[in-house]
């Protein structure tokens, strides 16, 4: 089951995308570069001008690399190249948590906070693909939805597509494609988390774990890894009754966890009703003081460094490990896998003489 | 779960409802079934403008923008979509409506720029079966 594949960009010149710029807060929208890319135009030049009307805040384009790169279009890799020497201004703010922790609200409630504070924000809002047909139901955006028409938000809803750090695939690039159009904080939102989806704080700068109280005995929907993803905590729905238990709890919890070095982080446990803006300020406050503090002590640099290697590193893997599979139903295979059947060879082996003569057919990079 | 036959490049379709009715069960049954199939739904919610939904479509960059209405709110909200749409260079998008809409309605829908109607009763087979057929002839 699944749709049929799209037969659109490959090839042609990108269609003509449109939208609103993303707008400066209390300046003039800047005018999108270029326009539609001239017919018969090299691929490469309709992806360095797509890559310029990104740069450009031309929120249409942005939207359509982002797609490029989640279908795996070629041609996003062309644009992505462009982009990445200008960019690396953005605050990346995770924000996780179990389902029903009112994710999707807080993020709201933080886009009207920072804008009120004259940032301009993406959002990137991740929910889980169904294993079985491939397809999604995207809803947190019904949340978000009173800033849709801002020019100074942009709000994109992703599906895991197969991915199962509570990210989606292509999160990095399209955090990078948003860095790009001039948002100066990506908020990402993770699908409802459990323990160990936390893919998050590899590409965040600041990650926030929401929580609720009175979720099963105290707070027992935060689980230890989860808290020890957190750069900040976040007791949601502080007006539900058992919230004052909560927060004694984690703040027990927090204090146990770790002794922190004088000029170490002292992660912050706020509460807040973000249905109704509750302690959000303060929050965001929080937020700035955390970005601060990365700049202060070094780590900002460490976390960069963590952020470059990381799709470096995936996509090593990607290419290796499409190499190895590369001819697994062929002939070749099949006699190794008749040897292993036959219990002449083990398993083990069999895979280790079949990855070395894959890849000993490549050179260097 | 069979990994070969899911699509690496789903569909994409925003559900959008405009007007003041608040009545959900219809547009969940079809995001179900377009999710089913394997497409990607993104849902934005209740009483929407022609605005927000222009921008969502576009934020999002689907393929397909379904608008419904169970309010007689379509006349004026679904050809100002395809006006906002077809304004910002987003005139790509397959609009697609559907709710309760009379005949005489529906042809002047059409006339402004709506692909197709599906009224009350289509089957979502139906709605996938189009859906899929126009995506495959782009």
């Amino acid at each position: 089951m699944g749709g049929e594949p799209l037969a659109r960009v490959g090839g042609e010149p990108l269609a003509p995308v449109g939208g609103e710029p993303l707008a400066p807060v209390g300046g003039e929208p800047l005018a999108p570069v270029g326009g539609e890319p001239l017919a018969g135009a090299a691929p490469g030049q309709a992806a360095r001008e797509l890559a310029e009307r990104v740069l450009a805040g031309h929120a249409a384009s942005a939207a359509r690399l982002i797609r490029m790169v989640e279908d795996g279009r070629p041609e996003a890799r062309e644009a992505l190249r462009e982009l990445y020497p200008k960019i690396g201004r953005a605050h990346v703010v995770g924000v996780t948590g179990p389902p029903g922790a009112g994710k999707s609200t807080l993020v709201s409630a933080l886009i009207a906070e920072l804008r009120r504070r004259g940032r301009r924000i993406g959002v990137l809002a991740v929910d889980p693909s169904s294993p079985f047909s491939g397809g999604a139901i995207l809803g947190d955006r019904v949340r978000m939805q009173r800033h849709s028409t801002d020019p100074g938000v942009f709000i994109r809803s992703m599906a895991t597509r197969g991915a199962s750090g509570g990210l989606a695939r292509a999160s990095w690039e399209a955090e990078l494609v948003l860095d790009a159009m001039g948002c100066d904080v990506v908020l990402v939102e993770t699908v409802g988390v459990g323990q160990v989806e936390i893919d998050v704080v590899d590409l965040a700068h600041s990650t926030v774990v929401v929580c609720l109280p009175g979720a099963g005995d105290d707070v027992q929907a935060i689980k230890a890894g989860l808290l020890e993803a957190a750069d900040l905590l976040v007791l949601n729905k502080a007006d539900l009754p058992g919230a004052d238990d909560a927060e004694r709890w984690l703040h027990v919890l927090l204090h146990s966890a770790k002794a922190p070095a004088p000029d170490a982080w002292d992660l912050p446990l706020l509460r807040t009703v973000a249905s109704r803006e509750e302690g959000i300020p303060p929050l965001v406050d929080a937020l700035e003081r955390h970005r601060a503090y990365l700049e202060r002590s070094g780590e900002l640099a460490r976390i960069e460094a963590r952020r470059a290697r990381r799709p470096f590193v995936e996509r090593v893997r990607e290419r290796l490990v499409a190499r190895a599979l590369e001819g697994l139903e062929g002939p070749e295979a099949l006699r190794l896998l008749a040897e292993v059947e036959r219990r002449s060879l083990d398993p083990y082996t069999a895979a280790d003489r079949w990855v070395e003569a894959r890849l000993a057919g490549g050179g260097g990079p | 779960m069979n990994a070969a036959a899911v699509s690496e490049r789903p569909i994409r379709v925003l559900l959008a409802k405009l007007g003041l009715d608040a009545h959900t069960i219809g547009v969940t049954v079809i995001a179900r079934a377009l999710r089913d199939a394997g497409m990607e739904v993104i849902y934005s919610g209740l009483k929407q403008t022609p605005e927000m939904v222009a921008a969502t479509a576009i934020q999002e960059d689907v393929d397909v923008v379904g608008l419904s209405s169970l309010s007689a709110a379509h006349m004026q909200h679904f050809p100002r979509v395809v006006e906002l749409l077809r304004e910002q260079g987003a005139d790509d998008k397959l609009v697609i409506a559907g709710g309760v809409i009379p005949a005489e309605d529906a042809q002047r829908l059409r006339d402004a720029g709506v692909a197709a109607i599906f009224t009350m009763g289509t089957s979502t087979d139906e709605i996938v079966a189009f859906l899929r057929q126009w995506a495959a002839s782009r």
